[in-house]
């Protein structure tokens, strides 16, 4: 029988304000322990939390951007649990009346697209970290460090409409790509400030009801998130393939032993005992506000993406290129006021391959590129105008990447102008064929590929700078 | 001159300490030295901070002396409920579990006693965690009523008005969640008063109920109440149930006269079950607002009944929830505990009083999945039943009279066996409450056995000045509030 997954994601996003959810503890994050505390976030007697706008603002721009209806009228409630990093031993969050509802995503390219239903986003306080050993030393007791409690979170919640891994790591890709653009968080996994759940059910191909599904956590990055599912699928195919039936439970992920482990059982799992949370009203957002939010949300990827591919870049080029905001920039600007679709897919292409694999080496980011959009634009116009080969480029990017000069100028410099010149260039193949006699023969009893080995050596003897096509035409005429 | 310092009222001592016919230090020493002798038999400190006021003393006459500006109650010694939080000094809530801990920040009652000059006298007993309407919840001690030490002073907030009963402090701050003030005030022959929620902070105040605790103050008359009031008063940007509604200036308002003030009686409230004597004051002091001009009629709430039932599911919702920090994690008592569980366990089982730990039960239940709805859910929408009936009341009435308790001050150790005997102490007192409203308790007779009687004035929404202005008529024409207690 063929079984297909059903996937829905919990997703837990760090919005990036400056201070906590309810106080005014910094967020930064890596300060010494227990250094961004207060009463407040520490839970001590008496105190009352006092909602950070800005956290309200971050997720009603999320919310808008995943098309979510926001919900004028919200309400916070109390999640009630005993653990040593949750001081008050309830976390504020929202239970009924999220900020936001009934939203998507869409995953895929051309005739592949796919919307994703978001079911809900709402807000609520991270909790603080345990550390159970110092550096290797393990310790027989724990430690609280309450830095991270009362950052503000939000939680992206998914309906189950992803069917793969590779749709989930799209899907994820994607969103990280959306939060990034906003500016709303830094999603990074490594630090904890995007992280992901999945409640995953598998069912034979054609029928409709869920199978039973667990829930998997601990997946710290996006391959982590992959590799956990693919396994979970196979353990779910071979559970039910065997005839035995899936528990509902909570796994966990172990990124070290490639597998996952039952954490708990559905008759384990907490009772939240949700109810709303009294030291806080309820929170009324006037039209206004959403609407100047609305007014004021940036260009987005799927924005990008259709600009890029109106002004000629392949769909896929296109998509690459909106895969991040300061990327999606930097070919914006590249690509603007240019001639036409081929020099713009060019230059999209001489970032993508060229400049991009560069910084990846070098540890950069784009923002830290030495090459300008506007270099990359000079040299695919030189390349397009005959100054230099395809081949010579390269060698000048390499030039432009460490030293951050211009390509006009370094050809200049080091005199690597192409040879056009027929009669300059007769005289190189003239050497070229007589010194290789043996590619002359191969060549003339037909095997068409024996000319490149000419080719090369007219190029080697100008040192790469003759005109290929014009060395191309005088050989086959010298050799017809 | 020392006992003429403690029959002074704090509005009184204010103006003496301000025309420096009176040190602000000469008056805390007197207070000092009624609580040393006194406190032995009442019990109701847990802390007196004897150092702090006398440094706090010493500062305010030397701004006075500097001719710098001060507050209306300016170095007049206040106690405070000991469950809220003043930096530096311990804060128990009459609990083992909170025994040794000591308050990192001010409460914004507190801040604005400072900026307005008054002098922290001392912690008072309560309930453990407010819990209770006798004080002999406390972890530490019963406080006792000081007319007749073989009785309770009420509670939760009993050590507050007993400490202004027996002149061991003019004035006092208290909590109510349901009567916590104006029960006790009523045991002990004091005024006592709660504010309409969210008119004063509750910023440092130790959670009980969120949704229905409120600080409001006790003295010996109304006039000390109102001011002090006022200095409490006003919206709190830390505090996000605090309303933003200016704060009238109460002194002025109390003295306009009666004249065509409507007041309501509520049929529910005068029931079979009813003290006799507390009744026969009652209806005494209703006639003596009548000849002062005003109007009465019976009124109906008809939903009066439920709010025990109402009352006792969602403060121990919400109590389970804001007890739950109480761990022996990050602060107070914790007992050792081979592993995480166990530390819990055996942190909160004996760090918690019986009574607590009852509350939490009953909460922990009715917000339990699966029964949410039947219990919290349905007591939310009979509370706003209850809320609907005093908004339909107020549309007749100015103001709403009833007896504060059924009865008198009970013996101590008569009712703590009984929790159920106990909640209807508050019968009167919850609704209140339960429709975020203002409630006042002020001494209206005596019964035979010498125990003090309260009138308890309910007000709308916002308007502490209509109850305030009621009682202060009523206070000044007759004589109850000018006995002491011989203790």
């Amino acid at each position: 029988m063929k079984y297909e997954a059903v996937i829905g994601l919990e997703v837990h996003a760090q919005l990036k304000t400056l201070s906590k959810v309810f106080c005014g503890c910094s967020t930064e994050f890596g300060s010494g322990e227990n250094t961004n505390i207060c009463p407040v976030c520490t839970g001590q007697p008496g105190v009352l939390p006092v909602l950070n706008k800005k956290a309200v603002e971050f997720l009603v721009k999320t919310g808008l951007a995943l098309s979510c209806k926001i919900n004028g009228h919200s309400v916070f409630a109390r999640k009630q649990y005993f653990y040593p990093d949750l001081p008050k031993n309830y976390q504020i969050s929202q239970y009924e009346l999220p900020l936001a509802e009934h939203g998507y995503l869409e995953i895929g390219t051309g005739n592949e697209k796919k919307k994703i239903g978001i079911t809900r986003i709402h807000l609520e306080e991270d909790a603080g970290k345990l550390l159970h050993a110092i550096g290797n030393r393990d310790l027989d007791y724990s430690l609280v460090d309450l830095n991270r409690t009362g950052v503000p979170l939000m939680e992206i919640v998914s309906e189950p409409d992803l069917r793969s891994p590779d749709e989930v790591h799209q899907y994820l890709s994607k969103l990280k790509s959306i939060l990034e653009y906003l500016e709303v968080s830094d999603c990074n996994m490594e630090e904890g400030k995007f992280r992901c759940d999945a409640n995953i059910s598998i069912r034979p191909v054609g029928q409709k009801e869920f199978g039973t599904k667990a829930e998997l956590k601990n997946m710290n990055t996006l391959k982590g998130v992959k590799d956990a599912l693919e396994y979970e699928i196979e353990r779910q195919i071979e559970v039910v393939s065997g005839g035995e039936k899936i528990i509902q439970e909570t796994r966990l992920w172990d990124a070290n032993k490639k597998s996952t482990q039952s954490m708990r059982r559905k008759e384990e799992a907490h009772d939240y005992r949700y109810f709303p949370e009294p030291d806080l009203v309820p929170l009324n957002l006037d039209k206004d506000f959403i609407r100047d939010i609305k007014e004021s949300l940036p260009e987005l990827p799927a924005d990008y993406t259709k600009r890029f591919v109106e002004a000629g870049l392949s769909e896929y080029t296109a998509s690459v290129s909106a895969s991040e905001k300061p990327l999606a920039v930097f070919i914006s600007d590249a690509i603007s006021g240019t001639g036409d679709a081929k020099e713009r897919q060019d230059i999209a292409n001489w970032v993508i391959n060229e400049l991009l694999a560069r910084l990846n080496a070098s540890g950069k980011t784009i923002k830290e590129s030495s090459v300008s959009a506007e270099m990359i634009r000079e040299l695919v116009l030189l390349i397009k105008n005959g100054t230099i080969s395809g081949k010579i480029a390269k060698t000048v990017f390499e030039e432009m990447f460490n030293r951050g000069k211009k390509a006009s100028v370094i050809v200049k410099e080091k005199g690597l102008v192409q040879i056009s010149d027929e009669s300059a260039i007769e005289k190189y193949c003239d050497e070229a064929i007589s010194e290789n006699p043996k590619a002359v023969s191969e060549y003339k009893s037909g095997k068409e590929k024996a000319i490149g080995a000419l080719v090369g050596g007219v190029m080697k003897k100008t040192g790469g700078k003759a005109n290929p096509q014009i060395v191309n035409k005088i050989l086959r005429k010298k050799l017809s | 001159m020392e006992n003429n310092i403690l029959n002074f009222t704090a509005v009184q001592l204010a103006n003496k300490i301000k025309a420096k016919e009176l040190s602000s230090v000469e008056a805390v020493k007197a207070y000092l030295g009624r609580i040393e002798k006194t406190e032995p038999k009442v019990k109701a400190f847990v802390t007196v901070l004897e150092e702090q006021a006398l440094k706090q003393a010493k500062d305010v006459d030397e701004k006075i002396s500097k001719g710098k500006a001060v507050g209306e109650l300016a170095g007049v010694p206040i106690a405070i409920k000991d469950n809220m939080l003043i930096t530096g000094t311990p804060c128990t809530c009459s609990s083992k579990i909170l025994k040794n801990y000591v308050s990192p920040y001010d409460a914004a009652v507190i801040e604005k006693l400072k900026k307005q000059d008054l002098v922290f006298i001392g912690k008072t007993n309560l309930d453990e965690f407010a819990m209770g309407s006798s004080t002999e919840n406390s972890a530490f001690c019963t406080t006792k009523n000081p007319w007749n030490l073989e009785c309770i002073p009420g509670g939760s907030s009993g050590g507050s008005a007993a400490s202004v009963s027996s002149r061991m402090a003019p004035i006092a701050l208290g909590s109510d969640t349901g009567g916590s003030i104006r029960q006790p005030a009523s045991c002990c022959g004091v005024v006592g008063m709660k504010p309409t929620y969210g008119r004063v902070s509750r910023y440092g105040l130790i959670a009980f109920a969120s949704s229905l605790d409120q600080i409001g103050p006790f003295s010996r008359t109304i006039e000390d109440s109102a001011m002090l009031l006022k200095t409490i008063s006003g919206y709190d940007a830390k505090d996000s149930t605090s309303v933003d509604v200016p704060v009238p200036d109460y002194n002025a308002e109390l003295k306009k006269d009666l004249k065509g003030l409507r007041i309501g009686l509520p049929r529910e409230y005068f029931i079979k079950g009813l003290d006799k004597e507390v009744e026969q004051s009652v209806k005494n002091a209703i006639k003596v607002l009548e000849n002062l001009g005003a109007k009465t009629e019976e009124i109906t709430l008809p939903y009066t009944e439920y709010a025990v039932a109402v009352y006792y599911i969602i403060a121990p919702s919400e109590a389970s929830a804001n007890l739950a920090r109480y761990d022996g994690v990050k602060f107070g008592f914790r007992a050792h505990g081979e592993d995480l569980l166990e530390m819990y366990e055996k942190t909160r089982g004996r760090g918690f009083g019986a009574e607590v730990k009852r509350r939490i039960m009953l909460g922990t239940y009715s917000l339990s999945s699966g029964y949410y709805e039947a219990y919290y859910g349905k007591a939310q929408k009979v509370r706003t039943l209850i809320r609907r009936d005093f908004e339909e009341a107020f549309k007749k009435v100015d103001v709403i009279l009833t007896p504060t308790a059924p009865t008198p001050a009970f013996k101590i150790g008569d009712k703590a066996d009984d929790p159920l005997q106990m909640y209807l102490s508050d019968i009167f007192t919850i609704s209140c409450n339960l429709a975020g409203i203002p409630g006042i308790s002020v001494p209206c007779g005596f019964t035979s056995n010498g125990l003090p009687v309260g009138l308890q004035v309910l007000g709308k929404p916002f308007k502490e000045e209509d109850i305030l202005k009621t009682a202060y008529h009523y206070e000044k024409n007759t004589e109850w509030h000018k006995r002491y207690p011989e203790v």
